[in-house]
């Protein structure tokens, strides 16, 4: 069934427009306009055109901190995606269980970022932390994940699985619901092994639900902030400087605002093709499932 | 026996979940010395010392109420500009919609850190700065385009003969849709604003970098636990299991509603 052609549509997105406009396309506009000056103080700049831009290209600290966030957010999607959807096969499917995982699943999603990276420091460290204190003096192993850079990766995966893989286990469980029963049925008949129910039955109709998380959760990783923040600082030295960090480092700490605003389009054209080929990915997901 | 591992799998990762939050409460009960002393698995001594200094000092529970007043501004002026558009992308076929709708998107997917201080200024500029408006608006920027997209998703899943049937009966369009349409909705609403209570409540960097005293969200606060003399950790734990709580509350209340409307929507 087509859509109604009428173009006077328009006026029903208006207050959307006006308001996005208001805090993307203004700021926006500022941002480019830091990017082509220098400036040394208030009123005192100096138009220096792409200068900004060679600058910040040429930065190996940039390309570290690129590098490091296409890493993190790799690892992110290999151990949530999987873990999420292992969730959701393991929930129950009526009975009071049911509100009982939602709730407890849901809980790490509405914990602010920052309390979340509270939550973790206070578990972690090895003087009052538990965990911290059970790999020190049960395992024996030293462990302080402001030490090494190893130690502080694997602290910051542990606190990010921990935080979203409910987002992609809720998910993928609402796309497990949709399934209707008689599917089953029939692949009961069939005499189909749980794994094939699960390669032919649930995936194919899961993949509209997980290509919503996939992108979530890419998105959401690319631009983390508060928790590293909290939670190491982005050290120690830089090891968990991930793109969020080193920019408001270089924007509020250096207050150096001309290769800040480079630097800022420069992130933000990365997010935006990737985030127009996941776009492409979800239409084509889209079209797939109506046939 | 397979229907039983996986039962105590799941058991054990929901367990796990708990495992950091009970450590965190359990924290909050303690004092500051007590918790430098001696590492106990509950607290032997419990006081709700930390507690009760948050709940009677104005400058701490201040922040809570400012976090609450913002999140609660975004949630209803997301809602309010994200129906009719969300309405129009779902309904019509316009010039540029294609167009209009991925531009939305790229704005949720904006990193915030890009937009901090052209907001400053421009909070500043017109005078918003240090108010609770300038958060929610701040916050508009990633949930306005989020409510519009899990908006159209379910509005899409409503037969447009209903829309039809009540035109030919003598609907005008904002009477049907605030009549008939929004009822007919309404998982959907609660899911949007499930998730832009969410988004708001756990943002840091705007709420932070707009506000100064009078709009001071609690994450900003909580930062007043490191003192010269080292970490309040009880306090700080203390403070932190309160954030939980209007999280927990709304969880409670959509537990219902929860897998239905993510199976009905996008997200």
């Amino acid at each position: 069934m087509d859509k109604w052609e009428n173009n006077r549509a328009w006026f029903l997105t208006i207050p959307v427009l006006v308001l996005v406009a208001f805090s993307a396309i203004i700021p926006l506009m500022t941002v480019v306009n830091y990017s082509v000056q220098d400036i040394f103080g208030p009123g005192q700049s100096l138009f220096v055109g792409t200068e900004m831009y060679t600058k910040i290209l040429r930065d190996p600290r940039l390309h570290d901190a690129l590098w490091r966030q296409f890493l993190f957010s790799g690892l992110v999607l290999l151990i949530e995606m999987p873990l999420g959807v292992l969730i959701a096969l393991a929930m129950p499917k009526k009975g009071w269980g049911v509100s009982f995982s939602l709730v407890a699943l849901a809980l790490p999603l509405l914990i602010p970022w920052n309390t979340i990276g509270s939550i973790w420091i206070i578990f972690v460290r090895p003087d009052i932390g538990l965990l911290g204190a059970f790999i020190n003096n049960v395992l024996g192993i030293p462990f302080d994940h402001t030490r090494t850079a190893g130690e502080a990766w694997i602290t910051l995966m542990l606190m990010e699985v921990w935080h979203w893989t409910s987002l992609v286990a809720l998910l993928a469980y609402a796309g497990l619901r949709a399934i209707p029963e008689v599917y089953y049925q029939a692949a009961k008949i069939d005499g189909a092994s749980a794994w094939a129910t699960f390669r032919y039955i649930q995936l194919p109709k899961m993949r509209g639900v997980l290509t919503i998380a996939l992108l979530l959760r890419f998105m959401d990783s690319f631009l983390i902030y508060a928790e590293p923040f909290v939670l190491t600082g982005g050290g120690p030295g830089n090891a968990t400087t991930f793109l969020s960090i080193y920019l408001v480092k270089l924007a509020t700490g250096q207050f150096d605002l001309g290769t800040a605003g480079a630097f800022s389009l420069i992130y933000f054209v990365i997010v935006i093709l990737l985030c127009f080929v996941f776009y492409q990915v979800l239409q084509g997901v889209g079209k797939g499932a109506k046939q | 026996m397979k229907g039983k591992s996986k039962t105590i799998g799941l058991f054990i990762y929901i367990f796990l979940i708990f495992l950091p939050i009970y450590w965190m409460i359990n924290m909050s009960l303690r004092t500051n010395a007590d918790i430098l002393g001696t590492l106990t698995l509950y607290p032997v001594d419990p006081t709700f010392a930390n507690y009760i200094k948050i709940f009677t000092d104005s400058s701490w529970y201040s922040g809570y109420i400012n976090s609450m007043i913002y999140v609660t501004m975004n949630v209803l002026i997301s809602l309010t500009v994200a129906l009719p558009a969300a309405y129009a992308f779902s309904r019509y076929r316009f010039m540029g919609d294609k167009q209009v709708f991925f531009w939305l998107l790229t704005n949720r997917m904006a990193p915030g850190a890009v937009f901090l201080l052209p907001f400053f200024q421009l909070y500043s500029t017109i005078g918003l700065l240090d108010t609770h408006i300038a958060v929610a608006l701040a916050h508009c920027l990633f949930n306005v385009p989020l409510a519009v997209w899990i908006l159209e998703g379910f509005m899409s899943g409503i037969p447009r003969e209903i829309d039809e049937t009540a035109f030919i009966d003598g609907y005008s369009l904002p009477r049907f849709f605030v009549t008939i349409f929004i009822p007919l909705i309404r998982s959907g609403v609660g899911v949007t604003a499930f998730f832009c209570f969410m988004f708001s409540w756990v943002e840091l960097l705007f709420a932070r970098t707009l506000t100064i005293t009078n709009a001071k969200p609690i994450q900003s606060v909580m930062t007043r636990t490191i003192s010269a003399t080292g970490m309040d950790w009880g306090l700080l734990a203390a403070a932190g299991v309160l954030t939980i709580v209007p999280g927990a509350l709304v969880i409670w209340f959509v537990r219902n509603h929860m897998a239905k409307g993510f199976a009905l929507g996008r997200v």
